[in-house]
């Protein structure tokens, strides 16, 4: 791809825990398509937040260890250790809980004009200035007078405000979102959605978007990567991950959420639980829970196919020529 | 079956300020209905059903159930009392169950301050509900670190229902569980609910489900019932400026239907609950307000069994 921004390629992540080793992240590989969103969702434990860390420096080393991979940003591999001037100045990062993420004993000010001298050299006066109208561009009433005060002064909403704030402070080429909206109400989920897709469109970033909630997903994004149990599979444009779904863990989803167009539609939920990363299982790790599943799929890992000529791709032995052919439920949009 | 008139609950915050945490709250109930109640956080949505099954006093206003007057506060021997027909499934599997109790002395609990003490049919009944819930009988023996969200969430279920009871107030049961898992506990809920014939209180604030499982729904803001009426109703058909901005600002799983909705969210946050004034509560964030919202608001009949409390409607 030519306008891919940043290239992820065969990454993996493996962390030592009392339990034993446990593989978080194998084989993930994406491309951010510069000014687009790509969401990568999945379930708690899936593997998606690591992915990201990985990529932000912030795997704790040990017990983790990234065993594997390459991340290009405009040729310099981020997994290396010379990639510390690109965080925090070209990728900026948001997490889930506003509350804890922020230091509780600096004023708001100061921790956003703190990237701005740490990564521009801007002296504290000026930058100081700069955050409050950082404040202001993400719709902070009284930008002066908040600027002045401790996070614990702030809601929610206005903190995670706050930390897009602190994150935009160096207007990033990549902007990672780490669950923002999940801690939040849906009104306030929807104040903080818009904030971030205008800052998008004025400033022309790209943004990661981890999440589990599919009707973010839809809300936001251009591509989608769809992990499950330290994998991606499945990955393409945000219509053929809802309307054309591939993978069966996919499909699962689709027909385990409720929708508005067929009110009455009973759920139907996917049986099981994900496998235990400890000893990821020999072959696919969703064989255990998947309705079609076949002999091979217990013994050998799928790989990613193309499902048609486009993006579109999924981790299955399905997609195989000599696969039995499965009428899947397709969504109507 | 479940009447409540004119409940109200305050919390004093001292120097003479209160919370008023639920307001002059009316619900009925039928039996075996199931109600959702929805609202952001702070709205008293889990108040009001912690009123019901007695973890909270009341300050105002009566609960009736069955015809019969419920205390407005629980004395060791009400909660004997009721707990037997009137239960709650709460919303964090995790610090809902003992960690230092295995799953066959959390469940057996209530059957034996009930008063079964036959070892071999509390064992029995054990069994039968792991069963139900869909874990493994075997199970019994282990402790709550040795499951899933999810899987907690059955047991928290099944010691809900171990004794019969006939209503049960959720919640937000589902809140903290995964996508694919949450359908599992909402058809499991529905199953129960059916086979059982109970009634329940669903609160929670994701409004597509609430939608799913409800036969009515009641949408609650800063203590106050703004709107209620049949669940499908008062989705599709909103009448109180805050449940179309509540429902606006939902997102739906579908791509192109939210590539063609613009979405106008709510502007401010909610404001304090402490010594509110007496006009509608959402008029410093309702896009339509005027003078007459610092009265308050009238109740209007929408149409049959559909209400909402707002000027506008009047």
């Amino acid at each position: 791809m030519t306008d891919s921004i940043l290239s992820v390629r065969d990454l993996a992540v493996e962390f030592d825990t009392f339990g034993g080793v446990v593989k978080a992240v194998r084989n993930v590989s994406f491309d951010l398509t510069a000014g687009q969103t790509l969401a990568i969702v999945g379930e708690s434990g899936c593997g998606k937040s690591v992915t990201v860390q990985s990529l932000m420096g912030l795997i704790p080393m040990p017990p983790g260890r990234i065993t594997h991979g390459r991340a290009l940003f405009k040729d310099q591999d981020l997994l290396s250790t010379g990639a510390r001037g690109i965080r925090g100045r070209h990728m900026g990062m948001i997490f889930q809980d506003p509350m804890t993420s922020l230091n509780p004993t600096m004023r708001i000010g100061d921790q956003i004009a703190e990237t701005l001298v740490v990564h521009k050299q801007y002296s504290r006066k000026h930058a100081k200035d700069e955050a409050v109208s950082l404040l202001a561009r993400t719709h902070i009433p009284e930008p002066g007078r908040r600027a002045n005060q401790y996070p614990f002064e702030f809601s929610g909403g206005m903190l995670q405000r706050a930390m897009i704030a602190q994150a935009l402070a160096c207007e990033p080429a990549i902007l990672i979102a780490d669950e923002p909206t999940t801690a939040l109400d849906v009104t306030i989920q929807a104040q903080i959605l818009e904030l971030m897709k205008t800052l998008q469109h004025d400033n022309g970033m790209s943004i990661i978007l981890i999440t589990h909630d599919l009707a973010v997903v839809a809300r936001m994004a251009d591509q989608v990567a769809v992990m499950y149990a330290g994998e991606i599979v499945e990955t393409g444009s945000v219509e053929d991950i809802f309307y054309q779904p591939a993978h069966p863990y996919n499909q699962g989803l689709q027909q385990a959420m409720t929708s508005n167009h067929e009110p009455d539609r009973v759920l139907s939920p996917i049986p099981g639980s994900p496998p235990d990363l400890f000893s990821p299982p020999k072959g696919c790790g969703y064989c255990k829970r998947c309705p079609h599943a076949m002999s091979v799929c217990a013994e050998h890992p799928p790989y990613l196919t193309a499902v048609d000529a486009s993006s579109h791709q999924s981790r299955c032995w399905l997609h195989h020529e000599l696969a039995p052919v499965h009428n899947n439920p397709v969504r109507r949009p | 079956m479940m009447a409540l008139t004119n409940v109200s609950k305050f919390f004093p915050m001292g120097r003479g300020k209160q919370l008023h945490a639920v307001e002059d709250v009316s619900l009925s109930i039928g039996k075996e209905q199931v109600v959702g109640l929805v609202g952001e956080s702070g709205s008293g949505k889990s108040t009001l059903g912690r009123m019901i099954v007695g973890l909270h006093s009341r300050d105002q206003g009566d609960i009736s159930y069955d015809g019969e007057l419920l205390p407005t506060r629980f004395r060791t021997q009400d909660h004997l009392r009721y707990a037997r027909r009137l239960q709650m499934i709460f919303q964090d599997p995790y610090a809902s169950l003992n960690p230092r109790m295995t799953i066959y002395d959390i469940l057996s609990e209530s059957l034996r301050l009930q008063g079964r003490t036959d070892a071999a049919a509390v064992t029995g009944a054990v069994t039968e509900w792991l069963k139900t819930v869909g874990l493994h009988p075997d199970h019994m023996t282990r402790y709550p670190h040795e499951f899933s969200g999810g899987q907690r969430q059955r047991i928290g279920i099944a010691r809900a229902l171990m004794i019969q009871p006939d209503f049960v107030v959720c919640d937000e049961p589902i809140s903290a569980l995964d996508v694919s898992v949450q359908a599992q506990i909402i058809n499991l809920l529905s199953e129960l609910k059916a086979s059982m014939g109970l009634t329940l209180l669903f609160i929670a604030h994701d409004l597509s489900m609430v939608r799913y499982i409800s036969d009515r729904m009641a949408v609650m803001y800063l203590g106050k019932i703004v709107e209620e009426g049949p669940a499908n109703e008062v989705f599709f058909n909103p009448q109180h400026p805050y449940t179309q901005l509540l429902i606006a600002s939902n997102p739906e799983p579908d791509p192109a239907a939210e590539r063609s909705r613009t979405v106008v969210p709510i502007r401010g946050e909610v404001s304090s609950p402490v010594n509110p004034g007496p006009g509608c509560r959402f008029a410093d964030r309702c896009p339509n307000v005027t003078t007459q919202c610092a009265l308050p608001p009238p109740e209007v009949i929408v149409s049959e069994g559909h209400r909402a409390s707002c000027h506008l409607l009047n």
